[in-house]
């Protein structure tokens, strides 16, 4: 059971083994490269808006073993490797993430080609997702049309209505998986005015959204490859990759060759990779994009417009991880907006 | 896949010093289990910490720890090199000059007359300057000491004839592989990763502590942004130098860091109250 839950002054998601683990009683305090905990002050399970990391590392893991071998002088051979089955429940998922989790089954379920780890750990996910009542300050789902309700893809989705003394979850079944569960579990029929309560609590939600993005911005800053702009923001980029690394949505990948100091084992691995490196776009040793201008017009346009030509819509999808984990606070709802001035 | 492991003989190793306290050496005699098991792979050919047989070279690959501080060994290291097949550093000390790189910054002369009671029996350089400066070099390992899996992996690679996987990114890449809590996102403790060369797995964020930047400056580091960063968080101009003037002093980067000024995005006048708090705030 993977959940959000308090670790080392943040909420993120991880094994979870009770109820008692979810971030009850905490929220967030995000900005541009600010974290903080804050007590709410109450009981509620989900007041806090998206976690610091995200969700890939448990269906497309940091490091995964793709091919095992031997080889010896004249030959090399090939055992395929099967990934161990796991079965993931995703607790307290929000709508974001949801839809990241979208994004990604594109690139990694792909007809032509399915990714077998990614395929192993993603076909049992039971997934109950949390509607956000409290939106960060880095939160723009609402402009990327992602949140804050989940939509789809979800077995359950509970909305927490809470005020002083109501305490209770609205819960939609999403699939027989979800009907199933909730066989088992007491509670009272939802009535019209449950619905209503998380409507409005929806509404105030999207209004609470501490930043913005407006969808025609993105294809008018790729027409602006040589704008100042690229060149101002690269000044304050650190190329350190932070903001890659705990996007939902970023799958970028290199291969290693390991072998054994002794014997003649051969394994190949995937590990995680982020077009702000060198290797990243190294070709005969030397990186294409050599500039922290070029990484990051590569980052900036490949979430925003060249993943809509690729996979057929934006790779963003809001949730502002990408701002509050940037040690320097470099907010691409802000820069967007530069870049898309003529 | 053919490699040379399967060609005889078997190819010889030879491990060097330099300027340097020996804690590179020490990862490598911490790898006695693997190193004993590849014995009869590789001959360990010249390794006085661990053995005072000398085998004569030439020798295939040779590890150099510790920096070029004197006239004899400026000249050593050229016959190293003329030696060595393959040769690669180990270390700050090696890559970048070490902790004693500090004299570069200052005047050698007046160090000895405060610290020796003879200084005349000294002969010494007026700098500490990594191998490269005076040799051809084919790889560098990074860290103050070096990372013990980053070794077995070098000379797994070259026992294998195949590119090791030494990547230049930055320690954050690591941290956030390992799922760490970001130090200095959430905390508000300094933290040189973003600039710092990758290598140690994230070590010290791993124990809630910043990167003190002990693999050196990372390929593509800006370091006046990270200065930057580390004034919003409230150090001043000599705690800043301070930071960056250890193991690597001397690594070009930061060696002068150039002191920004503060993002706009993380001006306190834009900071929630917690921002600036010490760690005590975090449950
Ligand atoms: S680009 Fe940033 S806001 Fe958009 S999905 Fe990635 S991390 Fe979230
Ligand atoms: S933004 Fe960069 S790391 Fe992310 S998916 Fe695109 S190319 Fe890969
Ligand atoms: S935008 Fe921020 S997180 Fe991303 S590489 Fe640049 S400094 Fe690092
Ligand atoms: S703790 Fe340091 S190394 Fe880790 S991600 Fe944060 S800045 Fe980078
Ligand atoms: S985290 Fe930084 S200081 Fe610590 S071992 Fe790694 S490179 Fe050295």
């Amino acid at each position: 059971m993977i959940a959000p839950t308090v670790r080392d002054g943040t909420i993120t998601p991880d094994r979870i083994d009770s109820a008692a683990e979810l971030p009850i009683g905490y929220t967030d305090d995000q900005d541009g490269g600010h974290y903080r905990l804050v007590p709410t002050g109450t009981d509620e399970y989900f007041a806090s808006s998206s976690p610091i990391d995200s969700w890939k590392r448990f269906l497309s893991p940091p490091e995964a073993l793709l091919v095992r071998g031997r080889s010896s002088s004249t030959d090399l051979e090939v055992e395929p490797v099967v990934p161990d089955p796991v079965a993931f429940a995703f607790v307290g998922i929000r709508a974001c993430d949801l839809a990241a989790i979208g994004l990604l089954d594109r690139v990694f379920l792909a007809p032509d080609a399915v990714d077998p780890t990614y395929a192993t750990r993603r076909r049992e996910v039971f997934v109950v997702a949390v509607g956000c009542v409290h939106p960060g300050a880095t939160c723009f789902c609402a402009s990327m049309g992602t949140g804050p309700i989940p939509r789809d893809g979800y077995d359950l989705a509970l909305t927490e209505l809470y005020d002083g003394d109501r305490h209770e979850f609205l819960v939609d079944v999403g699939s027989d998986r979800g009907a199933a569960v909730m066989a088992d579990v007491s509670g009272r029929p939802a009535v019209a005015a449950d619905d209503e309560a998380a409507a409005a609590r929806a509404e105030r939600a999207v209004a609470a959204m501490g930043r913005q993005l407006d969808p025609l911005d993105p294809p008018r800053a790729a027409a602006n490859p040589e704008h100042v702009g690229w060149g101002d923001v690269a000044g304050r980029c650190l190329s350190c990759g932070n903001c890659t690394m705990v996007c939902p949505t970023c799958f970028c990948s290199a291969t290693q060759d390991r072998t054994a100091l002794l014997g003649d084992g051969v394994e190949r691995w995937r590990v995680w990779d982020s077009c702000f490196t060198a290797d990243f776009s190294s070709l005969h040793g030397n990186p294409v994009r050599a500039t922290t201008e070029s990484r990051y017009r590569q980052w900036l346009l490949h979430k925003l417009v060249t993943w809509h030509d690729q996979f057929g819509s934006s790779g963003c999808v809001g949730c502002g991880r990408c701002i509050t984990s940037c040690p320097v606070g470099i907010d691409l709802t802000a820069e967007i907006r530069v870049l898309a001035e003529s | 896949m053919s490699g040379p492991q399967h060609a005889a003989p078997r190819p010889s190793l030879a491990v060097w010093k330099f300027a340097s306290c020996d804690g590179c050496q020490l990862t490598l005699l911490d790898c006695e289990d693997e190193l004993m098991a590849v014995t009869d792979r590789v001959e360990i050919a010249y390794f006085l910490e661990a053995s005072s047989a000398v085998v004569e070279g030439p020798y295939d690959l040779s590890l150099v720890e510790g920096s070029i501080t004197t006239a004899v060994d400026a000249e050593r290291i050229k016959e190293v090199r003329r030696q060595s097949r393959t040769l690669i550093t180990i270390g700050a000390c090696a890559t970048a000059g070490g902790i004693q790189a500090l004299r570069n910054f200052g005047d050698v002369e007046e160090l000895l007359r405060i610290v020796y009671a003879t200084p005349e029996f000294l002969s010494t350089l007026g700098t500490s300057t990594p191998i490269s400066d005076h040799v051809e070099v084919d790889l560098e390992l990074r860290g103050c000491p070096i990372d013990r899996r980053q070794l077995l992996e070098v000379i797994g690679a070259v026992l294998a004839g195949r590119k090791p996987a030494i990547g230049d990114h930055s320690v954050c890449v690591e941290c956030k592989a390992r799922h760490n809590t970001c130090v200095l996102v959430a905390h508000g403790t300094p933290c040189l990763g973003p600039v710092t060369h990758a290598g140690c797995g994230a070590l010290c964020p791993s124990f809630h502590r910043g990167c003190y930047g002990c693999f050196g400056p990372s390929e593509g580091a800006d370091i006046a942004a990270m200065t930057s960063v580390l004034r919003a968080q409230g150090m001043s101009e000599d705690e800043i130098l301070r930071l960056f003037h250890t193991f690597n002093a001397w690594s070009e980067g930061f060696r002068e860091p150039p002191v920004g000024p503060v993002p706009v995005a993380l001006s306190p006048s834009r900071l929630s109250p917690s921002r600036l708090s010490p760690r005590e705030d975090r449950p």
